[in-house]
């Protein structure tokens, strides 16, 4: 009794706080978002405010049994959990239902869960429990390779079936093993993964190589400051290259742009290599390898969407690359989305009165594109209140990481702030046009209750260890 | 105590520059950035034009000359087509698949979400079967329209026609848009305005797919059409239909003014069309017929055509004299066979000798009328021809000649009547004289006259001295009385009392024996006329003939012109007898001679 109510004066009632008024500005745009006469009341069940309300009410369920567990419960099944969401996704691939071409949802009854969103409290309970393990060296090749595991093992999965959004959260995670003291090269080079990936399905891979050697050749000049060896480095490639251009162009041989490139390089890097040893610069191998890695990398992913993935599946990922899916051109939900934000001016159209959202003219408008509803609606007062509270929050889940005596809750504080933060920056800057269209929920404001459980669970777990923080002694 | 603590800045950091590109990004985007309010109220709104009823039209009795009737444009909106039966719906249409399809293309092509038009102008029958079974074809609707209806088919020329707004229409008056109906000639055009009504407009929000989903403000921007007001005119709709049948053979026109208001009672155009054959789908092949034919149906001759007046020109001559003193009624000239003078000659026909004013009128001597003419320039008063000939000018302007008369008529010409410059040009200052102009004397000439200004002469004779702006309006619904400019006499610079001697002698021309139209003679109402011959260098000469009827109290003044009909007394005489006729007692004394009319075969060529 003495301990209970020990735990409920040390809560972080702050994170609660913001936390519910979330929630409620979710309800209150959703109900706005999908506002129809005939179904005025907030609280009609066939609609979507209605169930949301649902919903709702749940997660609050769901965060009041999470602070009857005992904290110990989370460390001591952090793998078990793992596994057993692993497990999960495995199962939705084969026994899922396919909804818009997607194995992602579980149909029990007439609810639908989405295990991908709660694979990531477990990812990052796993994460947590790793990485706080005794003795870890956490730069070994070993640990680099469990963590990058643990991360992406679940995402790869989410990938296949397929549900890129979420999916790419997982890269969330990379946050969480830097504050720990991951490598920044992997840091690094996961970046240029991330940024390669999306590139190659985007942009032209001519474009991509041309943009990767201009970079390590950018690298290299800063690394030797040596403009002289730069430019000697930089004709090394570009002779070969600008030859068999002209020779192409002046059809002696048939030969397609990027093999130019690929050739070029080719010729070149005996050159370097030679010149390295000989010099005694490791530095250059380690340019050589992004080069030439991120070339393989590039050529696979495009290879792989072309020549593996089926058609629906390409047009998933297009659709969600925002390639495709307008009737109207490119960028058509994007500029419908930026029309409706826009629209709303420094004060919105009030409450109820914001034709864009309501009407279909954005998409999604109840789920990814929630955030609609509030530009057109409360205007540049509301966003700026909306976008203050998601700062606020996550500042404040930093504070509260820190002040954790145990390394296994501070980490797990890391992961919660790397998956708000992913959610809210993607979701946020593909509503105003600043990120491609990846479909990912804004946290506790879209509609749907799978990810505002699985967000709830996430954050109260949170909430649940930082309440009894002091019974650790340090 | 961890090593890697102070990564947590990095973190928060990114956090926070997050948060402010996006800030920095919504400030731009929501407040700077102004282009998308409107873009996102074009997107919801769907305006809604409400059509009023166009006004009716009325003859000067009561009897409706034009009104509505409704048809009905079928709509297509290709977003909202689903599946149906295409059997049953070429059924009902009476159009062949092949045909839907091409249209629904065509529709899709313009745009998916708006409606556009499929089939226009069905009739209320096809409507009425179509109606029932709408509900089986989603993506079609029914747009009510409202066509021109006439129902004696009579007085095109008056009336006028509607048509699709141009592109200049649009561009002068805002108030239009494509599609519109505008009235493109006569009544239709001249009193667009009060006819129109004001159209009403709905404002609805629209979603993504166009299907309407409330009303814009709660319908405070919303206005209701207003109808069109209805217009009295002062044609007489069985005096129009009686002209039009005399007319059936005949070139010309026939204008019938009521000398005491300027009202026009019948303007008749020959040839002319049935207003009705520009009225729904058959609109543009008739409209193609009409503007080749080489009759020129389109060409409205009552106001357009210029004519040289003839002989009915000698009452204007023969007042001006007297009102300048340069004759009296008592002044008698010789005539024999012609007028004789310096080595010209100008014919006459046999008729006593020598006349006094009123028996010069009543024969149409000629002679007489040039020395009258040679009078009025050799006026003393004048230090030259040329300036008499401005006095003269002047005097015949009053009369309506050579200017717009202002009628709400929007095409009638100004005809013409040269000034002394134009002599000066052809002959040089001072190098022409009576002679030189003497085929004015006659109304032959350079004179050119429209047939309502010649039936304006004859109200302005019947009123002795003065006339009313004619106009072709009386009443419009909702308004006191029509412009001022239709209820003020015009006086003419000659005064009534010398008007007396000119109708003496135009009763003589018509029922004293020896007077030169007896054809207009009509049973116990006394006619009085003049008839003209107007030379012309297209065939044979114009017959023409103004009357007013009775002498005492008119309440007719005609003119008629039959082009190529020779003498006055042929063809124009008669039918303006038989317009009178019809119009004051409603009966016809003389079978015979409308028989005659009809026929349209001269006595000496049958």
């Amino acid at each position: 009794m003495r301990r209970s109510i020990n735990i409920l004066n040390n809560t972080d009632w702050l994170t609660v706080g913001i936390y519910l008024v979330l929630v409620i500005l979710g309800w209150i745009n959703i109900y706005a978002a999908v506002f129809d006469e005939q179904h005025e009341s907030i609280l009609d069940l066939s609609q979507r405010y209605g169930k949301q309300l649902i919903w709702i009410i749940a997660a609050i369920v769901l965060a009041i049994a999470i602070f009857l567990i005992d904290t110990k419960f989370y460390s001591f099944f952090a793998y078990i959990i793992y596994a057993l969401s692993i497990l999960l996704l495995i199962g939705v691939l084969l026994l899922g239902e396919e909804i818009h071409g997607a194995r992602s949802w579980f149909q029990i009854g007439s609810l639908n869960l989405q295990p991908s969103e709660f694979t990531k409290i477990a990812t990052s309970l796993a994460l947590a429990k790793y990485l706080s393990s005794y003795n870890l060296k956490i730069k070994s090749f070993q640990a680099t390779a469990w963590i990058l595991a643990i991360i992406f093992s679940p995402a790869l999965l989410i990938a296949i079936q397929p549900d890129m959004g979420s999916s790419l959260v997982f890269i969330a995670f990379i946050i969480v093993a830097y504050r720990e003291g991951f490598s920044d090269v992997i840091l690094i080079l996961g970046v240029i993964m991330a940024v390669l990936f999306f590139l190659a399905l985007l942009l032209d891979k001519l474009i991509i190589f041309v943009v990767i050697i201009g970079l390590a050749l950018l690298v290299y000049w800063m690394l030797s400051r040596s403009p002289k060896k730069t430019f000697i480095a930089a004709v090394l490639i570009v002779v070969p290259a600008g030859l068999l251009y002209l020779l192409s162009r002046l059809e002696l041989i048939v030969i397609n742009s990027y093999y130019i490139i690929l050739l070029a390089v080719a010729v070149a890097l005996p050159f370097y290599l030679i010149f390295a040893y000989r010099k005694r610069i490791w530095n250059i191998y380690l340019i050589l390898l992004l080069v030439v890695g991120s070339a393989a990398f590039t050529f696979s992913v495009d290879y792989v969407f072309r020549n593996v993935l089926k058609e629906h599946q390409q047009h998933r990922v297009n659709i969600l690359l925002g390639l495709e899916s307008d009737p109207l051109g490119l960028g058509y939900n994007v500029n419908q989305s930026k029309i409706a934000i826009g629209s709303g001016g420094f004060a919105g159209k009030g409450f109820l009165q914001g034709t864009q959202t309501k009407f279909d003219f954005v998409p999604e408008q109840s789920t990814d594109f929630i955030f609609c509803t509030v530009g057109e609606e409360w205007g540049f007062l509301g966003t700026s209140i909306v976008i203050g509270l998601f700062l606020f929050l996550l500042i404040r889940l930093i504070k509260i990481a820190e002040r954790q005596r145990s390394d296994f809750s501070r980490i797990y504080g890391y992961g919660v702030v790397s998956i708000l933060f992913f959610h809210f920056a993607v979701n946020i800057g593909m509503t105003i046009g600043l990120l491609p269209v990846i479909g990912i929920p804004l946290p506790f404001f879209s509609y749907g209750g799978s990810s505002l459980w699985a967000f709830t669970i996430l954050l109260f777990i949170l909430v649940r260890l930082d309440a009894t923080r002091m019974e650790l002694l340090k | 105590m961890n090593p890697y603590a102070s990564r947590k800045y990095v973190i928060g950091g990114i956090i926070i520059l997050a948060g402010i590109i996006f800030l920095v990004r919504l400030f731009l985007i929501q407040v700077v950035e102004s282009s998308y309010k409107s873009t996102a109220e074009s997107n919801a709104r769907r305006i809604e034009i409400q059509y009023p009823a166009r006004g009716l039209i009325y003859d000067r009795k009561g009897e409706i000359l034009v009104y509505n009737e409704a048809a009905y444009d079928l709509m297509v909106t290709p977003g909202q087509l689903q599946a149906f039966d295409t059997v049953d719906f070429c059924r009902i249409l009476e159009i062949p698949r092949s045909e839907v399809i091409r249209k629904i293309e065509a529709a899709r092509d313009y745009s998916t979400f708006k409606p556009s038009i499929f089939l226009r102008q069905i009739s209320s029958i096809t409507y009425a079967v179509l109606q029932e079974k709408l509900y089986k074809f989603p993506g079609f609707f029914v747009q009510p329209r409202t066509l021109r209806k006439y129902p004696g088919d009579i007085a095109a020329h008056a009336l006028g026609f509607v048509g699709e707004v141009s592109e200049e229409d649009i561009e002068e008056n805002p108030y239009y848009q494509m599609g519109d109906y505008i009235g493109v000639t006569g009544i239709e055009l001249a009193y667009e305005e009060e006819l129109r009504g004001n159209k009403g407009r709905k404002i609805y929000l629209v979603d993504v797919h166009n299907r309407i989903k409330g009303s814009y403000q709660g319908g405070r921007s919303d206005r209701k059409a207003e109808v069109g007001r209805n217009v009295v005119s002062t044609i007489d709709a069985g005096l129009q239909e009686y002209g039009e049948k005399l007319m059936t053979k005949f070139s010309g026109s026939i204008v019938a003014i009521e000398p005491a208001t300027g009202e026009v009672l019948s303007l008749v155009t020959s040839p002319a069309y049935e207003p009705s054959l520009l009225v729904g789908r058959v609109r543009s092949e008739n409209f193609r017929q009409l503007s080749a034919d080489t009759l020129k149906p389109w060409f409205n001759r009552a106001l357009m055509a210029f004519y040289a007046p003839g002989s009915t020109f000698k009452t204007v001559n023969g007042v001006i004299a007297l009102q300048e003193g340069v004759i009296t009624t008592a002044s008698e000239y010789y005539c024999d066979l012609g007028f004789h003078m310096g080595g010209y000659s100008v014919a006459c026909h046999m008729h006593p000798s020598p006349l006094d004013f009123r028996g010069a009128v009543q024969h149409s001597c000629n002679a007489y009328f040039n020395y009258v003419y040679r009078a009025i320039l050799i006026d003393p008063k004048f230090e030259s021809t040329a300036e008499a000939y401005m006095n003269w000018r002047e005097h015949v302007l009053s009369f309506g000649f050579g200017h717009y008369l202002q009628s709400d008529f929007e095409n009638e010409l100004t005809g013409f009547v040269p000034d002394d410059q134009y002599y000066n040009n052809i002959y040089g200052e001072g190098h022409w004289n009576f002679l030189t102009v003497r085929s004015l004397s006659i109304g032959q000439g350079e004179l050119g006259i429209t047939p309502l200004q010649m039936a304006n002469l004859a109200a302005t004779l019947a009123n002795r001295g003065f006339y009313y702006t004619p106009h072709v309006v009386k009443e419009i619904e909702g308004q006191d009385q029509i412009d001022a400019r239709f209820l003020e006499r015009h006086y003419t610079s000659v005064d009534s009392i010398h008007f007396a001697a000119v109708a003496d002698g135009m009763e003589g021309a018509v029922n004293r024996s020896g007077g030169t139209s007896w054809r207009a003679r009509i049973a116990d109402i006394t006619v009085c006329g003049k008839t003209g011959t107007a030379e012309n260098p297209h065939g044979e000469d114009h017959s023409i003939f103004i009357a007013f009827a009775p002498k005492d109290k008119p309440r007719i003044a005609i003119s008629v012109y039959v082009e190529n009909g020779g003498f006055g007394n042929i063809w124009a005489a008669p039918i303006a007898g038989l317009m009178a006729e019809k119009y004051l007692t409603d009966t016809i004394s003389r079978p015979y001679m409308e028989e005659y009319v009809l026929r349209g075969v001269r006595l000496d060529q049958q």
